[in-house]
């Protein structure tokens, strides 16, 4: 029978292994499942998992989707440290790309080298201000912010419909939903000639070096980690849990905010309906699968942008649906959960005693 | 030494060789004793001496490497606190599992094993509150009763069962001198009933006025089995603690400097649910004495100390003043860079963060006062050596300043804690229970710490339920009793009832007028 040991201190090893246990735990219960539903289950966890490493020309590609989902992640790292849980990165990357399209709406018929960082700015502020809402709910009159969060998404969402569908639509756009292509100045220059790869990419790994810094090397850091493992401590160490609070609401927003500028700003270049895909969502597999750590998140950004590119690449191959893609994400950050308990237990087999 | 009566009366309960080992500890090694029927028998031992770790075996909580159990002269294995009940085996543990929202009779009936007809356990409780002329209102909200009669509660639930054997784990830490005397009247009839009793303690004096016998361990291993009526308490306490005690020394120019701490009418509401108003607090803290607060807990120390500490703001400035300095309105991070340091009682959590290592945790109140993170950047080496000076002035036993807060003993955290407070040499020292949970040499480590700290023209303010250790260290008393504080008395002209009595309050006229 099992034996359940709990661990004096967290094992620093398994710290590090679970996400990579949890990753072959995903794989092999995913051959399972599709295998049991009639599909060639070793060759479409192949596709997913392996193939989008295995083919160079298809790195950039997860370049692109990977920086979105690092940059938002990081950001919700830092709150989960702090117990605050942003669910809603997902309605503050809408906000922040369409306050950024705004301004590129504005300077429509400008040129010049500052509209690009007015957008990025706009795009910061706009992820900020949707997440002060819950910040503010839960610090003046204890609302979950998990739900706030959360609900405030679907409002983006659908303002986000109004806009391309009403007074942002293209003119010349022949009555598609959607706004102007952005210009020249309003485009995130691409950092490596004829690839997708855009300075978001270079954007995302200095964040995460700037994140870890501030964690590891600064009194804040220092504050958001206390407040989440012992608010009485943080009281009593002189830390107030309602800036923290205020303070890890505004960064995961404005974090998400510029993540959606980018987004709308390169490889989509305008605004449309299909515009919000989920990365604020999956940032959350993210955060977990780096265990919240801003170096660990540059790793859960790639294996997490290497299942949408890979789920592609399985509808041609194998013809899995696309929902597949989700299904597998959501099994891996249950299988995340499920070895965690590997970093405080020790689990071995015993002979139950006669 | 009892053998010729133990072969016609078998021992209630007798352990032969048990041993029990966790990674890294051997907790318990070879230890034997028997306890007889009616007999009061003292398990002694510091902190960490493995005491508990034996009782959680007895109970059934833990399971036993290696040696045997005997009931009545039969082996037994106790599975489960379940099987220990069932066999009769009851236990009060130092801390009460009791919900404060509850009346009395609701939480008897959570904690029985079986289901009883309400009326019929209020007939039975009602007869074991008669027969041993126990005061307690079976309809009061838990909420409302002092830890004497939380006690209580705990008691009655185990004589519902009728024990052939009561546990009782530190029960006196936190009576007041009545309720002791009280509790070892009720302690001597069960016994004379011929239920056995097994009394774990570090109080030496009250295991002489108790127990028939005494098993002493040290590091895990019985060290000796004595009469403790007969045995001189400093030869118990040394052979507890496995050296020579230490002597406090007190300095001779105590109480007549200047006023470094004076709080002046300080009402602070108690936070909901069960927190006590603080009404009109009035102190003043000199340099170079020792105030002591002493009280029943629940009476308002918490919210006193979070008062100071700057965790909770006074309602006006002038209310609380540092070397003169208005300071009521100033954060916990600012009241502590002007000089006044808080030990909270509760460690894990609120003096430390028990995920933490110990570098980080120095981080959490000394960054104030020493150049851990200039400017909000964190010097890593600082912090390092800082930690690990603490470490060494302090003796905390701990593999150094990486371990986790919660992988150290309860008395070494409270060391690390006490040595960080007092390693930034402040102006005013206010420490909560400091020696609580703490074993004897390491109390009597930190007490002299907080008498040289005072001796350099520190003020220090200890609030504590253990009066041994305020008459010991206080230069003045004064008494903490629903969110009053008395006004503060030399303590050389207090004696032990006086305070006993101010301790008691209310509660104590309540169980007066029911005796």
């Amino acid at each position: 029978m099992l034996e359940w040991r709990r661990r004096r201190e967290p094992s620093l090893p398994m710290l590090a292994l679970s996400p990579l246990i949890a990753i072959a735990l995903t794989m092999a219960l995913g051959m399972i499942v599709f295998t049991a539903m009639g599909y060639d289950g070793f060759h479409a966890v192949g596709s997913i998992f392996l193939t989008p490493f295995l083919e160079p020309q298809r790195w950039a590609d997860i370049g692109v989707k990977a920086a979105p989902l690092v940059m938002i992640a990081l950001g919700l790292a830092i709150g989960f440290r702090a117990n605050v849980w942003n669910i809603g990165a997902e309605g503050q990357y809408v906000m922040g790309a369409i306050a950024g399209t705004g301004v590129a709406l504005l300077t429509y018929q400008m040129t010049g080298w500052w509209i690009l960082p007015a957008m990025v700015l706009a795009g910061i502020l706009g992820g900020m201000a949707w997440a002060a809402i819950p910040a503010f709910l839960r610090v003046r009159l204890q609302v979950s912010e998990i739900l706030t969060s959360l609900m405030l998404t679907y409002v983006a969402v659908q303002f986000l419909y109004f806009l391309v569908r009403g007074p942002w639509k293209d003119p010349d756009g022949f009555n598609f939903p959607q706004t102007r292509m952005f210009t020249a100045d309003q485009t995130l220059p691409t950092v490596l000639e004829g690839t997708l790869v855009h300075l978001g990419i270079p954007a995302a790994l200095l964040l995460a070096l700037v994140a870890w810094l501030l964690m590891e090397k600064t009194t804040a850091g220092y504050a958001v980690k206390v407040v989440g493992l012992a608010p009485a401590a943080a009281r009593h160490g002189g830390f107030s849990a309602e800036r923290t609070t205020w303070a890890t609401m505004l960064l995961s927003g404005g974090l998400a905010g510029l993540a959606g500028l980018f987004e709308a700003a390169g490889p989509f270049g305008q605004l449309t309906p299909q515009f919000p895909i989920g990365y604020g969502f999956t940032a959350i597999i993210v955060a977990f699968l780096g265990r919240l750590h801003p170096l660990g998140i540059v790793f859960g950004g790639i294996v997490l942008a290497a299942t949408y590119v890979g789920g592609e690449i399985a509808q041609s191959t194998v013809r899995l649906p696309q929902a597949a893609t989700g299904m597998f994400q959501a099994l891996l950050l249950f299988m995340l959960l499920a070895t965690d308990v590997l970093v405080r237990w020790r689990i071995s087999w015993k002979r139950r005693a006669a | 030494m009892n053998q010729p009566r133990e072969q016609i009366v078998p021992s209630r309960l007798a352990l032969a060789h048990i041993s029990k080992s966790f990674p890294g500890v051997k907790a318990n090694e070879d230890i034997s004793l028997s306890i007889a029927p009616g007999e009061i028998h003292a398990l002694l031992g510091e902190n960490g001496a493995g005491k508990s770790t034996l009782v959680k075996i007895i109970y059934g909580v833990q399971q036993a490497d290696e040696g045997t159990i005997s009931w009545n002269g039969e082996p037994v294995a106790i599975p489960s606190p379940k099987a220990a009940r069932k066999l009769g085996i009851g236990m009060v543990f130092q801390h009460f599992s009791l919900f404060d929202a509850m009346t009395v009779i609701e939480n008897i009936a959570l904690g029985l094993d079986e289901a009883v007809d309400r009326e019929e356990l209020k007939a039975r409780v009602a007869a074991i509150l008669e027969s041993y002329s126990l005061p307690l209102d079976p309809d009061r909200e838990v909420h409302t009763l002092s830890v004497g009669e939380r006690q209580r509660i705990e008691i009655v639930r185990c004589l519902l069962q009728k024990p052939k054997l009561l546990i009782m784990d530190e029960p006196t830490s936190v009576l007041t001198p009545q309720e002791v005397e009280r509790l070892f009247s009720t302690l001597r009839q069960i016994a004379a009933e011929g239920c056995s009793i097994l009394y774990i303690s570090h109080k030496l004096s009250e295991i002489r006025a108790l127990c028939d016998s005494a098993t002493i361990l040290r590091a895990g291993r019985v060290v000796a089995t004595c009469d403790p009526k007969v045995e001189t308490t400093k030869r118990m306490a040394e052979l507890m603690i496995g050296a020579e005690l230490r002597k406090i020394e007190h300095s001779k120019t105590a109480g007549a400097g200047a006023v470094r701490l004076s709080v002046t009418g300080l009402s602070l509401p108690g936070e909901p649910p069960f927190g006590t108003d603080l009404e009109a607090v009035s102190f003043v803290a000199r340099a170079g004495e020792i105030l002591g607060i002493a009280g029943v807990a629940g009476n308002g120390q918490a919210e006193l100390l979070t008062a100071l500490s700057g965790e909770r703001l006074a309602p006006g400035p002038a209310t609380i003043q540092l070397d003169g300095k208005a300071i009521g309105q100033e954060g916990a991070g600012a009241r502590r860079a002007l000089g006044l340091a808080c030990v909270p009682e509760e460690r894990n959590g609120h003096a430390a963060v028990p995920d933490f290592s110990l570098a980080d945790n120095g981080l959490l109140t000394a960054r104030h006062r020493v150049p851990l993170a200039p400017h909000g950047w964190i010097s890593r080496g600082s912090v390092k050596r800082f930690a690990d000076s603490v470490i060494k002035l302090f003796d905390v036993r701990t593999t150094g300043y990486g371990a986790l807060a919660r992988s150290l003993s309860g008395g070494n955290l409270q060391k690390f804690i006490m040595g960080r407070e007092i390693g930034q040499q402040p102006a005013v020292l206010v420490v909560s229970q400091p020696t609580w949970g703490v074993d004897a040499g390491a109390a009597a480590a930190i007490r002299q710490e907080l008498v040289d700290l005072a001796a350099k023209g520190s003020a220090v303010v200890v609030i504590s339920q253990d009066l041994d250790e305020l008459l010991e260290l206080a230069d003045r008393l004064s008494v903490i009793n629903e969110g009053r504080l008395s006004a503060p008395r030399p303590v050389a002209s207090l004696g032990i009832d006086e305070i006993g009595l101010m301790m008691g309050g209310v509660h104590g006229a309540e169980a007066a007028a029911h005796a």
